[in-house]
């Protein structure tokens, strides 16, 4: 086993021979500085494997050894608040040992040894258990109880079991006398491997919407706890805005985020102001509920492919103990670019745009393993996938985003255009969609109000009036409208601005309560009848815009939300008020 | 690596790529030194290595190369360039050849070109602004210490006088501290280069200043090293001597040409017009060399220059940058033939790292709310002005009116300016409020009213 040696090196791809027994997608260590590397093929015994890290200096007849495991994250407490590079590394430690730079063949584990959990076990000896069982709990954060599950792989009786107390994670806590008859035992620290789907009982329709506190989001595009969505947009669109917003102020109780192929700056920035920001639900700071993975665009390109899977394994991990989980991939089209990189350098027959035939079955792959479930251990968990897509040139005909749109639910349509007018969040209205709507009804209508469902159609349904109008008035002018048709456009643009832009570094703005989004939505929609009907009194478009109340409607987001409770009711009377005659 | 191995076996060459038999144990990245008939040498690097086979991109191409006499040497290390404070002032070939008639460099430091990734971990997030002194940048497109921030232009438009306006005026307000340029010349023309090192010499950058040329006759392949020589040579100057550097790269576009021969010789699978499949990682590996380290005092500023062929934004050159770099200015031809300096077209130009730059205590507390709002002026100018050119401009109303008034100050008074002329942030910022106040208050929505008390100066309507 020891005599296997490198044959060919052509950038991240790397050959070896005497590789007989080997596995696909088993870790190996290639070269003097044994860097890390994944199997992705086999030929006789040869065997084509992917390398994780930089492969310069690498000469043909230097040693490979296997590990004879596939590629695993290692999960357990402490999960929370660390920052790891594609294959769970963690940049923190990498730094303390390597310094400002990231250079070859150095490693870390992904979980500290040395640190010691609070274990309370909720077993007693001679239980028989089955996989996903709860063998114990920890507290991992004031929030966060990490519970600890038996491996789905497992089942036995308890033989014996640690006591309350202080653990590291490499300690055994239990010993589970198996079918066979032999005791395994148990650490806090488990792996699983990457590529394969942690076990499930069954997978649950979703009921709940993911409450963004973006309205745009929320009001018009809900997206659910255990729903996928993509947001796909040509540069500068503000794509990883919108995640960054998702990952901030989601209510979800985990929120893993993966930057995948993306800026450095961008993780320096989310490592400054995450730790900084407060989550409104918990009043914890916002690192505390969050796993960050970081592979940058510089960063080599396998470990790009792998930091997908590391990213949804640890949100499936956390769905097991019943969380509801959020993860964040920013963006799958550099995962989509790894993956053809990788195919290239396979000489393997592409497909479109020469991206891999399986691209499209990747992608579903990875997208279906989101969903709310019924666990192994009897709780309710859910994973939200929210991915971004870059298409070149903003082209949403190119495969990646097509390939998306067929799994997705909720697609969020950023346009260029809108960014060019700085409308934050860019989400176009005409093109977005989302399936969850009528899903989501129920739940709004008890904590919004009623009228949910029809404010919102009427809402849609006016800014795609609008469009129509802006038609004709490319055309014929804006004079020559009647003046229904001018109120409907005057009341399109407020509702444009002062509703769907959106601040995200306004600091009240940048979070909209449901509450709000509700009582906001009203009032528009409320200015909006109220209006109409005096544009049939024989009111003008033009006098209506002079009201002081048409004023008043435009300053709601960036109000602090104890002023915008008084401002309600008073804006409601002031619209009675201003339109004496009613509705239609 | 092993030593120093020598080989008298090219069997192949194909473009600027050889193939050389019989060695078993080439390095992948190593560099090797090719030895001419003629006893000219020329640096290449192996792109692939296997068994009894090398396969080397050679930077001066292959001309005059044979199968027979020419000799190839595996030197047994990966591609390092000598650094040393005395770079400063002087001028290199695109392979850092001195080429100003001074001597070799005594080095300090040898460094891989290639470059290591940051850890993000160890990331200072960039906060300082830099005043450029162009309105169009500092006011609504704010560039700060640590970014990349390329300028998308086209055949004909005046990028270089806007790169060297910029490398001439930027600076970092209450700052003495020590900066640099380095500027990456890629497939530029011979007056281009010209004009850059008299712009530079005649302001008395030239001291400050790091030149790499590949000029337009220089080897193609050679484009390939040229940034990675120059973001080195960077790297030493704002990592180990704490200068604050910034980095002109033009022309990214042949950069990419370059690699797009290379793979292509190497009959890869391309992806969008031909380029290769790894164009965004390997432009990643260039641009993500910008930033700051924390705990050390210099930074790394990028000035990427790439030219759109056909103007056309969504190509896969700028498409890719885009996708990488930190926003972008991009030049308009509409702007440029209106007479218009610097011709920048402001609705597409995007500054990711200003929030983060300006403000209270950094440049001004009104500067995103007066920013936004110019945005939307413009954008609403620009789509009434599109409106009018089709129906004339009898059916607007006396607000749109404003907005077409606006339109036209704005490009001449804000966006223009004189290529000597530079205004600061208090001075562009003024400038926007005297503008903004064309318009009732009322219409600036996107303005905290405070600062609207504070700074309007129309009338009170």
């Amino acid at each position: 086993m020891t005599e296997s040696s490198i044959i060919r090196i052509t950038g991240p791809v790397v050959e070896a021979d005497r590789m007989r027994g080997a596995q696909m997608y088993e870790v190996v260590f290639v070269g003097e500085d044994e860097l890390i590397g994944e199997i992705i093929g086999l030929h006789n015994d040869t065997a084509t494997i992917q390398v994780y890290e930089d492969t310069t200096g690498i000469t043909p007849g230097e040693p490979v050894r296997r590990s004879m495991m596939p590629l695993s994250v290692e999960l357990g407490p402490g999960l929370l608040e660390m920052i790891y590079d594609g294959i769970q590394r963690p940049l923190t430690e990498l730094g303390e040992i390597s310094g400002d730079f990231i250079v070859r063949g150095i490693s870390a584990p992904a979980l500290s040894r040395e640190k010691r959990f609070h274990f309370t076990p909720s077993l007693s000896q001679g239980q028989t258990i089955s996989g996903g069982a709860v063998i114990g709990s920890v507290p991992e954060t004031n929030k966060i109880v990490h519970t600890i599950l038996l491996p789905p792989d497992l089942s036995g009786t308890v033989e014996r079991i640690a006591d309350e107390g202080e653990y590291t994670v490499d300690e055994t806590i239990l010993w589970l006398l198996d079918t066979t008859g032999t005791v395994k035992e148990i650490t806090m620290l488990q792996r699983w491997p990457v590529r394969v789907p942690r076990p499930i009982q069954s997978k649950l329709p979703a009921i709940r919407p993911l409450i963004t506190g973006q309205r745009v989001i929320d009001s018009f595009f809900p997206i659910v706890q255990g729903g996928t969505a993509a947001v796909p947009g040509p540069f500068g669109a503000g794509k990883t805005v919108v995640q960054h917003q998702l990952a901030k102020w989601s209510d979800a109780d985990i929120i893993v985020y993966v930057g995948c192929g993306e800026r450095g700056n961008e993780m320096a920035d989310v490592l400054r102001q995450f730790p900084a920001l407060v989550d409104p639900k918990t009043k914890e700071p916002l690192m505390k509920r969050t796993v960050l993975i970081g592979n940058t665009s510089n960063m080599p390109v396998a470990a790009r492919e792998a930091s997908v899977y590391t990213g949804i394994t640890i949100a499936e991990y956390y769905r097991d103990m019943g969380y509801s989980v959020a993860l964040m991939a920013d963006s799958t089209s550099r995962w989509a670019e790894a993956m053809r990189e990788i195919s290239g350098r396979l000489e393997e027959m592409p497909g479109e745009h020469g991206y891999p035939a399986y691209l499209g079955s990747r992608l579903a792959d990875f997208y279906e393993r989101a969903g709310r479930v019924k666990t192994l251990s009897g709780e309710e968990g859910s994973i939200s996938v929210i991915g971004a897509v870059s298409p070149p040139g903003g082209d949403f005909s190119e495969p990646v985003t097509q390939n998306t749109l067929r799994i997705v639910r909720v697609f969020w349509a950023l346009d260029a255009d809108l960014a060019h007018q700085r409308h934050f969040p860019a989400v176009n209205w005409l093109l977005s969609y989302s399936l969850y709507s009528d899903l989501v009804a129920p739940w709004w209508e008890k904590h919004g109000g009623s009228e949910w469902g029809k404010m919102r159609s009427d809402l849609l349904a006016l800014l795609q009036k609008e469009n129509e109008l802006q038609e004709i008035v490319q055309l014929v002018g804006p004079d020559l409208l009647p003046e229904e048709d001018k109120f409907t456009l005057n009341v399109a643009t407020l509702l444009r601005e002062s509703f769907l832009v959106q601040s995200a570094f306004d600091p009240v703005d940048t979070f909209c309560p449901p509450e709000k989004q509700y009582r906001m939505m009203t009032l528009i929609h409320r200015y909006y009848r109220l209006g109409h009907h005096a544009v049939g009194e024989g009111m003008t478009a033009a006098g209506i815009q002079q009201l002081p109340v048409t004023a008043r409607l435009s300053r709601m987001g960036p109000m602090p939300h104890e002023e915008f409770e008084s401002f309600y009711p008073k804006t409601l009377e002031a619209l009675d008020t201003a339109f004496p005659g009613g509705e239609d | 690596m092993p030593p120093l191995r020598e080989f008298q076996s090219v069997v192949r060459v194909a473009g600027p790529i050889l193939a050389v038999s019989g060695i078993d144990d080439a390095g992948y990245n190593e560099v090797v030194t090719v030895l001419l008939p003629d006893g000219t040498v020329r640096t290449g690097q192996v792109l692939e290595s296997r068994k009894g086979m090398a396969i080397v991109m050679v930077f001066g191409g292959t001309r005059d190369l044979d199968c027979d006499i020419t000799a190839v040497r595996f030197t047994g290390r990966p591609m390092t360039m000598p650094v040393s404070k005395e770079m400063l002032g002087r001028i290199f070939s695109g392979s850092a050849e001195p080429i100003d008639g001074g001597g070799a460099v005594v080095p300090e430091k040898e460094m891989e070109i290639s470059g290591y990734a940051i850890n993000p971990t160890k990331r200072e997030f960039p906060q300082d602004s830099i005043e450029t002194g162009i309105s169009a940048i500092d006011g609504m497109n704010t560039l700060v210490r640590g970014q990349k921030l390329p300028v998308f232009s086209g055949s004909g438009l005046p990028h270089s006088l806007l790169a060297a306006q910029i490398t001439r005026q930027a600076r970092v307000r209450g700052s003495d501290e020590s900066f640099a340029v380095v500027f990456a010349a890629m497939g530029i023309t011979h007056e281009e280069a010209r004009f850059f090192i008299d712009d530079f010499s005649e302001t008395g950058a030239q001291a400050h200043a790091v030149i790499f040329l590949n000029r337009a006759d220089d080897p193609a392949i050679e484009r390939i090293v040229t940034p990675r020589l120059a973001l080195t040579a960077a790297e030493y100057l704002a990592f180990d001597l704490g200068m604050h550097v910034l980095v002109v790269m033009q022309d990214i576009t042949a950069y990419c040409e370059a690699l797009r021969e290379v793979s292509a010789a190497r009959e890869e699978i391309p992806a969008r017009r031909g380029y290769p499949g790894y164009m965004y990682t390997d432009l990643a590996s260039l641009y993500e060399r910008a930033g700051r380290v924390k705990g050390r005092p210099g930074s790394i500023t990028q000035l990427p220059i790439l030219s759109m062929p056909d103007d056309d934004i969504t190509h896969p050159v700028p498409d890719l940058t885009g996708y990488i770099t930190e926003g972008q200015i991009v030049l308009s031809r509409e702007l440029h033939r209106k007479g218009i300096y610097p011709p920048i077209d402001l609705l597409p130009c995007l500054s990711r790292l200003m929030q983060g730059g300006i403000g209270e205590g950094r440049t001004r507390a009104d500067h995103a709310n007066v920013s936004s709002q110019l945005y939307a002026a413009y954008a609403r100018g620009r789509r009434l002005a599109g409106l009018v050119a089709v129906i004339g401009d009898e059916g607007l109303t006396d607000v749109d009116r404003l907005y077409l008034t606006f339109l036209d100050r704005f490009e001449h008074e804000f966006v223009g300016q004189k290529r000597d002329e530079g205004r600061s942030f208090d001075e562009t910022l003024d400038r926007a409020w005297e503008l903004l106040s064309i318009f009732p208050k009322d219409e600036l929505n996107r303005i905290d009213p405070k600062y609207i008390e504070e700074y309007y100066r129309g009338g009170t309507g």
